[in-house]
């Protein structure tokens, strides 16, 4: 049995497409909701039967373990039937376009589709296409919106508030979707926001969204409650944006000694998978006092729950069938 | 064909003489025979067909001096039937196609071949720049002197940039001998590696990977740079920057032989309308930003930039249906280039004869081309349009084969109305309306 949580609350969105123009009663609203399934997932039986009868599709085109694993957890737990389609097995290799696939799955008639894709905006040229909920699992250098979420929420949890905090963000913000959602994210719910990095791995006018922008790791954590390091994407560089991991290291990795001018207690987090002994030593990553990474993904399960839940919610109580469109 | 047509009741615009009078023009077989204000007003004779224009504009036809046909190579995106068809349905009477077909158009087998079906489809007028680099690979010069023999127009890559410092050089250099001009795509191709749109906060935003305004700015320094060293003729194709338009005046002045165009979508958008990833928005050079934008409309209004050229480039559904990061480059614009360009009229940054010229006589005159002019014995190719007629443009609607116009549901004013090749009508806007 589950104490089923208020089913009145909406978002005003068919989808969740990224965290830019979010606000931050909505961004609230998901985080309350993910608290409450934080609990349910931790109890022995951690299913319930709000999506029964619901079909959820990953479908990644881009190679994932962590997220196309937690978003498949969060379907199961709210009782859905789970679908994961992977690129090597879908007809995409065959020559079919996005748009085909969108309609051909359109016609099978999913209630939500989590869509992870290498192109900044394919996850949005889909949703258009589809009458289900369409949920970003991390689209090209964009967005990642419940990776930012989660994020979220580990820090909320354990801090109890986002308002006011300082938040360094490190590495390299240029191919990370999971950075520009965090920026969002934090800037939306008040949160000092920083960027550290070297300027090969900053995208231009990156300022502009708000943060404040620094090259070295002395200044940029300076007084940081929060250490947010990213991992350095080597897949998804183009030419050399960095002289080499070592040297890499040597400046932006991060250890105790850089941590030593961030708050006493700051905390670190990670998106994962790391690249240790590249942007940060095993010993912070593995530090339990201060390391939230397990957190993180733990929390990123509930996180996804409460999407699901929102997204589904108009579909479930009759403002629109299955079939239908908004 | 030696029929000769009155237009009887038309506004006459000749932006090369700065003729604008009420009268009537004569054509006689492919020629314009005669006009004025007082030709054959008491009595015509009877062998004259005779064209009441109702006080609509009679123009020389447009000159575009840039469009990507497709063919051969692409006929699913365009072919010299459908864009002959499109430039009829524009005003336009002459268009120069780009060499970057496939095969790239830089020998003279294919100069011949455009010419070929020229003559087939004999709606517009279509002259062909060759390649400046054979296979627009951007290392060996082409046969220049044989492909100006052959017709060519000019020497460019087309839709891209001849990279390398050296072989500008010796194409500005070589050309120079046969009085040809190098028309350069103004973009570092360094720079711009991988880039989808204009650098800067909203392909931030986007996560898009941006191309630099240095790239187009750091190419036109060099570029000028080479034209001093070597005396050639250098045209810069569709400039988008306001530090571009700053580079063109300053070596105008100095008296260096520079002409530039940029197209409407430089004039008339900005990389805002990229919105949320509208591929249709996506051109190279990127859409700038709003102070580019303006720098442009100045620019074509003080006369540092020369035209205004439609850079007509088609692209399919499969070329435009796609996530940004994969669509093709480039926006159609053949049916779009009088609209657009009569809005710096109705802007009032321009009078009307200043925006004509932009698109008829200056154009050709940097060709070297005799068109463009309402001058008696010039060929009859000419436009009738309303210039103040409001409408909005239904893509559905255009004879292109290619839709990917980012001006859909605009509203403009003018629209042509007649278009004459060689004195025969060749479409009036009654093909269009049902």
């Amino acid at each position: 049995m589950t104490d089923q949580p208020d089913q009145s609350l909406r978002l005003p969105y068919r989808h969740l497409l990224g965290i830019e123009g979010l606000r931050a009663h909505e961004i609230s609203l998901i985080l309350d909701l993910a608290d409450g399934y934080v609990e349910q997932s931790r109890r022995p039986m951690t299913k319930s039967a709000l999506l029964t009868g619901r079909t959820l599709v990953n479908l990644f085109f881009e190679n994932s373990t962590r997220t196309r694993t937690s978003f498949e957890l969060a379907g199961k737990r709210l009782g859905a039937d789970v679908i994961n389609m992977a690129v090597d097995a879908s007809s995409v290799k065959k020559g079919e376009t996005l748009i085909d696939t969108a309609m051909t799955l359109n016609a099978m008639h999913l209630d939500a589709l989590v869509v992870r894709h290498s192109d900044s905006g394919a996850v949005k040229l889909l949703s258009d296409k589809v009458n289900c909920a369409v949920i970003n699992a991390g689209d090209g250098n964009h967005e990642h919106p419940t990776q930012a979420l989660l994020d979220a929420l580990t820090i909320r949890r354990r801090l109890g508030r986002l308002e006011g905090l300082v938040v360094a963000i490190c590495g390299d913000v240029l191919h990370s979707r999971v950075a520009r959602s965090n920026i969002h994210l934090l800037n939306a719910m008040g949160a000092h926001v920083r960027v550290v990095a070297p300027p090969t791995l900053l995208p231009s006018q990156i300022e502009r969204l708000g943060v404040e922008v620094h090259h070295h790791m002395k200044t940029g954590l300076k007084d940081a409650d929060i250490v947010m390091m990213l991992r350095l994407q080597t897949e998804r560089m183009a030419g050399q944006y960095i002289p080499s991991t070592r040297e890499y290291f040597y400046f932006y990795g991060l250890d105790y000694e850089k941590l030593e001018v961030a708050k006493p207690n700051a905390l670190i987090m990670h998106p994962g998978p790391m690249n240790r002994g590249v942007e940060i030593d095993s010993e912070v990553a593995d530090d339990i006092k201060r390391s939230l990474i397990l957190d993180q993904v733990e929390l990123g399960v509930a996180v996804r729950m409460a999407v699901l839940d929102l997204l589904t919610r108009d579909r479930r109580l009759g403002n629109i069938g299955a079939e239908g469109v908004a | 064909m030696n029929a000769r047509v009155l237009y009887r009741n038309a506004r006459l615009l000749d932006p090369a003489t700065g003729l604008d009078t009420h009268g009537s023009l004569l054509t006689d077989g492919t020629r314009i025979a005669d006009f004025g204000p007082a030709l054959l007003a008491d009595a015509v004779p009877e062998d004259v067909e005779v064209i009441d224009l109702d006080g609509h504009c009679l123009a020389p036809g447009l000159v575009d001096m840039r469009v990507l046909i497709g063919e051969p190579g692409s006929e699913q995106k365009e072919t010299v039937k459908s864009a002959s068809r499109a430039a009829a349905a524009g005003g336009i009477t002459a268009l120069v196609c780009l060499p970057n077909t496939d095969p790239v158009i830089d020998d003279v087998a294919g100069l011949e071949f455009v010419a070929r079906r020229a003559r087939d489809v004999r709606l517009v007028k279509i002259f062909a720049y060759a390649a400046a680099t054979r296979d627009t690979a951007g290392a060996e010069i082409t046969e220049m002197g044989l492909l100006a023999r052959a017709g060519a127009v000019g020497f460019t890559d087309g839709t891209k940039a001849i990279g390398s410092a050296k072989v500008m050089r010796r194409a500005l250099s070589y050309a120079r001998t046969f009085g040809k001009v190098v028309i350069q795509h103004p973009e570092d191709p360094s720079l711009a590696e991988g880039g989808m749109m204009n650098g800067g906060e909203i392909a931030t935003r986007l996560g898009l990977s941006g191309i630099p305004r240095e790239a187009e700015i750091i190419m036109i320094e060099r570029d000028l740079r080479l034209v001093e060293l070597t005396g050639g003729r250098y045209h810069v194709a569709h400039v988008s920057t306001s530090e571009s338009v700053d580079l063109i005046r300053r070596a105008k002045r100095r008296g260096l032989k520079v002409t530039c165009d940029t197209a409407p979508h430089y004039m008339a958008l900005t990389e805002t309308d990229v919105g949320d990833y509208r591929t249709f928005a996506k051109v190279s050079p990127p859409l700038r930003g709003e102070m580019d934008r303006r720098a442009i409309v100045e620019g074509l209004a003080d006369g540092t930039i020369d035209c205004i050229a439609s850079d007509h480039v088609p692209q399919d559904q499969d070329a435009k249906r796609v996530p940004f990061a994969q669509a093709g480059f480039g926006v159609i614009g053949l049916e779009t280039l009088l609209p657009l360009t009569l809005e710096l009229v109705h802007d009032r940054k321009m009078t009307l004869l200043q925006a004509l010229a932009c698109v008829t006589v200056k154009p050709a005159e940097i060709l070297g081309l005799p068109l463009g002019r309402i001058a008696r014995g010039a060929a009859a190719d000419l436009v009738v349009f309303d210039p103040e007629v409001p409408w909005t443009i239904d893509v559905d609607r255009f004879r292109s084969k290619s839709k990917n116009s980012p001006f859909e549901d605009r509203p403009v004013q003018g629209r042509p109305l007649r278009t004459v090749v060689d004195g025969r009508t060749v479409w009036t806007h009654e093909d269009t309306v049902p």
